[in-house]
């Protein structure tokens, strides 16, 4: 009876610790004011129920990148890997994913299905970074942070090396279009609300994959494996884990996962890829990562923060012609953008509540 | 070698050569090695590698022309390249040059170009020059002391958070050039300033080039880099917190002030890189000018062992394959940001130096240098 009751109340404040209540309540509260200003703003060209849910779509759908890059760091730092190579590992997957599904097409193969194995080859892409990274920073113990700004350099020089290589000489070949709306049964059908519910693949399964890394992480041996060998790889390994093949194979998934990040910016958000298109989304999604304590659920949320700011930008070009006199500075776009930049600064002070990294975060294990 | 010499009870000769290895064996390898297998990717993309280098050769030190040039490319690499080198020193990672650079370049060239119509009078150069240029090493520390301070106060890691200072740097670059600092001229249609008056601008070295002072500078620059970091008690400081903050702590070394001190010198040193390109080079500055120093820089430092000297080296370099690809790009069609690949490529062999050790069958010393740490601030 006492053990019951005692198991009971250990889950509960393991919820209550992943729910970290202050600080949903802190991205709750921010969030809604960023919906008050574009309410405000909107107001005469709109109505307000509308406009909320235009935004809260759009929220969703620019927020997956960043959930999907908060989900890779988490599985490779809950095993001991710092990875700050996710904005790296984005950038080649939009790459490659794109330059597969454009070459498919132009070989005949449909447009759905050069979009799906599109997709299928960014997220092989990640896994292959991601590779390199597990080798670099897991076999020859290299210092991890400077692993993942070698992968980014490369990620960058590939990619704006092909790019003009192949795309600016000659007849270039025609992108597939992008991944189809998805309707949600029900909740698509919703009156004016019904269009949050309409959203792309990718950005359906970042949410899925927020429960199932949740899962994955707190209710399943190979979840406990993971964090022993984040927590303390000296123990994990005496009872017999195998701390190598964990971080290898929780690096491989969370590069898995990045490349299916890297998938929502050139077959899923728009048709074609830039150099640099990433734009240091990888970056946020650490912060947010780390904002969220290590936890999915807390991840989450801070990428939803963190995609409001940039709904917001997107929402006030909008109804820029609507922004009085006094407000003049919400119409410049560099003054605007600047707010998940700072966000994330301000996210990283702790300020919020302290959060507390893997024990052996970024140490190499020596056997 | 003899086993006498190797197994000397002093071990003075053979840690000796391992010092050379480290510092000067392995990073020439990791050049070599790079260039090879970036010759292979050259190669599969559908280009002639050997015609490539000899453009790259030709385009970096074929003339007097493009030695200047390569010098010209430098210059902006040794100081940003010192700026990384020294966080470095500090246990610090300053991704951030790129921001820092852009930074100092802006307030150098606001300095230059309004400040005689903000007083209303022109300044003699002996003011005008020294104020720009002291404006961007001001305004170049200030955008590292931030994450400085964060790093000291907070915990919050400069690795994202000089990041987030590039990207914020960016931002209200791009909005001053396309508003406020815009060139009035009207036939100006991209993103600058106007140019800055006579009085803040560094002559060219030599006639006829555009290798500038600003090149002499760096070479003074890098020395007293090096004579604070291994001359001076604050050097000294630096290095001890970066070799082993926890002992430097109980040393009584204030750690806090120590590291917000070497973000802001690293910050300076980026600036200084940004002034200079403003104040010897381009008189003005456009959008964009910088895009990619702050990340070559790190290579740069990692290539040079983060030693002011070998910094300089590398900047050389880099400075040297930079000035080279545009030749390279005419003469074979390839695009020059192959040159980022081997970069990258350089990078990586350098960082990975057991990759390099294992190839050419190296034997690796028994102790590991700390670069940075994890997020434990």
């Amino acid at each position: 009876m006492t053990a019951q009751t005692s198991t009971a109340g250990n889950r509960l404040r393991s919820i209550l610790r992943v729910a970290d209540l202050g600080r949903f309540g802190m991205i709750i509260l921010l969030i809604i004011v960023l919906m008050g200003v574009v309410a405000l703003v909107g107001a005469k060209e709109n109505r307000v129920e509308v406009i909320l849910a235009s935004f809260l779509a759009t929220l969703f759908s620019v927020a997956t990148p960043l959930t999907l890059g908060a989900l890779s760091g988490i599985y490779c730092e809950r095993a001991g890997v710092v990875n700050i190579a996710i904005e790296g590992l984005m950038l080649g997957a939009a790459f490659f994913g794109f330059l597969a599904s454009i070459y498919l097409k132009q070989a005949g193969v449909s447009d759905q299905a050069s979009l799906w194995l599109g997709v299928a080859a960014a997220v092989l892409t990640g896994a292959l970074f991601a590779l390199l990274h597990a080798v670099l920073s897991i076999t020859f113990k290299v210092d991890q942070i400077i692993s993942g700004t070698v992968i980014n350099i490369l990620a960058i020089g590939i990619t704006g090396y092909l790019n003009r290589q192949l795309f600016f000489q000659g007849q270039v070949p025609h992108a597939p279009g992008v991944l189809p709306v998805i309707h949600i049964p029900f909740l698509a059908d919703l009156p004016v609300f019904g269009k949050i519910f309409q959203q792309q693949p990718i950005a359906i399964t970042a949410v899925l994959l927020v429960a199932v890394t949740h899962f994955v992480l707190f209710y399943t041996p190979w979840g406990l494996h993971t964090r022993a060998v984040g927590e303390h790889p000296k123990a994990a390994d005496t009872v017999g884990i195998n701390v190598y093949f964990v971080r290898y194979a929780n690096v491989l998934i969370g590069g898995m996962i990045a490349g299916l990040g890297g998938a929502y910016f050139t077959l899923e958000s728009v048709p074609s890829f830039e150099p640099l298109m990433t734009n240091g989304r990888g970056f946020i999604s650490l912060a947010a990562m780390i904002f969220g304590n290590w936890s999915p659920f807390g991840a989450w949320a801070a990428t939803l923060l963190f995609g409001a700011a940039q709904a917001l930008q997107i929402n006030l070009q909008y109804y820029s012609t609507s922004i009085p006199e006094s407000l003049d500075f919400l119409k410049k776009s560099q003054i605007v953008g600047m707010i998940p930049y700072i966000l994330t600064m301000f996210a990283l002070t702790g300020i919020v509540g302290r959060t507390t990294p893997p024990v052996a975060d970024g140490q190499a294990y020596e056997k | 070698m003899t086993s006498a010499e190797t197994s000397s009870p002093s071990g003075t000769a053979s840690t000796f050569w391992q010092a050379i290895t480290r510092t000067v064996l392995i990073p020439v390898l990791a050049v070599f090695t790079a260039l090879i297998i970036n010759a292979f990717i050259i190669r599969i993309s559908g280009g002639d590698p050997i015609l490539a280098y000899l453009g790259l050769w030709e385009g970096a030190f074929g003339s007097p022309k493009a030695i200047s040039e390569t010098l010209v490319w430098s210059t902006p690499y040794i100081y940003a390249g010192l700026a990384v080198a020294l966080a470095f020193k500090g246990g610090l990672f300053n991704i951030g040059a790129e921001g820092q650079l852009s930074f100092g370049a802006l307030v150098a060239a606001w300095i230059g170009f309004a400040l005689p119509k903000l007083l209303g009078t022109s300044l003699p150069w002996i003011v005008h020059l020294p104020l720009a240029l002291f404006g961007g090493i001001f305004a170049g520390a200030l955008w590292g002391a931030i994450p400085g301070w964060l790093k000291a106060r907070t915990g919050g890691h400069e690795v994202i958070n000089t990041i987030m200072m590039n990207y914020i740097a960016v931002l209200i670059t791009s909005f001053l050039l396309n508003g406020p600092f815009k060139d009035p001229n009207p036939f100006n249609v991209t993103a600058r300033t106007p140019s800055i008056a006579e009085s803040a601008r560094l002559t060219p070295l030599i006639e006829g080039f555009r290798v500038h002072w600003g090149t002499v500078l760096a070479l003074v620059v890098a020395f007293a880099v090096w004579w604070f970091l291994w001359k001076t008690t604050l050097g000294f400081e630096i290095r001890t917190v970066g070799a082993n903050p926890d002992a430097a702590k109980y040393a009584g070394i204030n750690v806090s002030r120590i590291i917000v001190l070497t973000m802001s010198l690293a910050g300076g040193l980026a600036g200084m890189a940004g002034a200079i390109e403003v104040i010897a080079l381009n008189y003005r500055q456009e959008l964009g000018f910088s895009v990619g120093y702050g990340f070559d820089a790190i290579a740069i430092a990692l290539l040079g062992r983060s030693h002011p000297f070998g910094v300089v080296l590398a900047a050389l370099l880099f400075g040297a394959m930079r000035s080279g690809a545009t030749r390279m790009q005419f003469l074979t069609q390839i695009p020059v940001d192959i040159i980022s690949v081997v970069q990258a490529l350089i990078l990586l062999l350098v960082a990975a130096e057991e990759i390099v050790r294992f190839i050419y069958r190296i034997k690796a010393p028994k102790e590991t240098v700390v670069l940075t740490r994890g997020w434990g601030g």
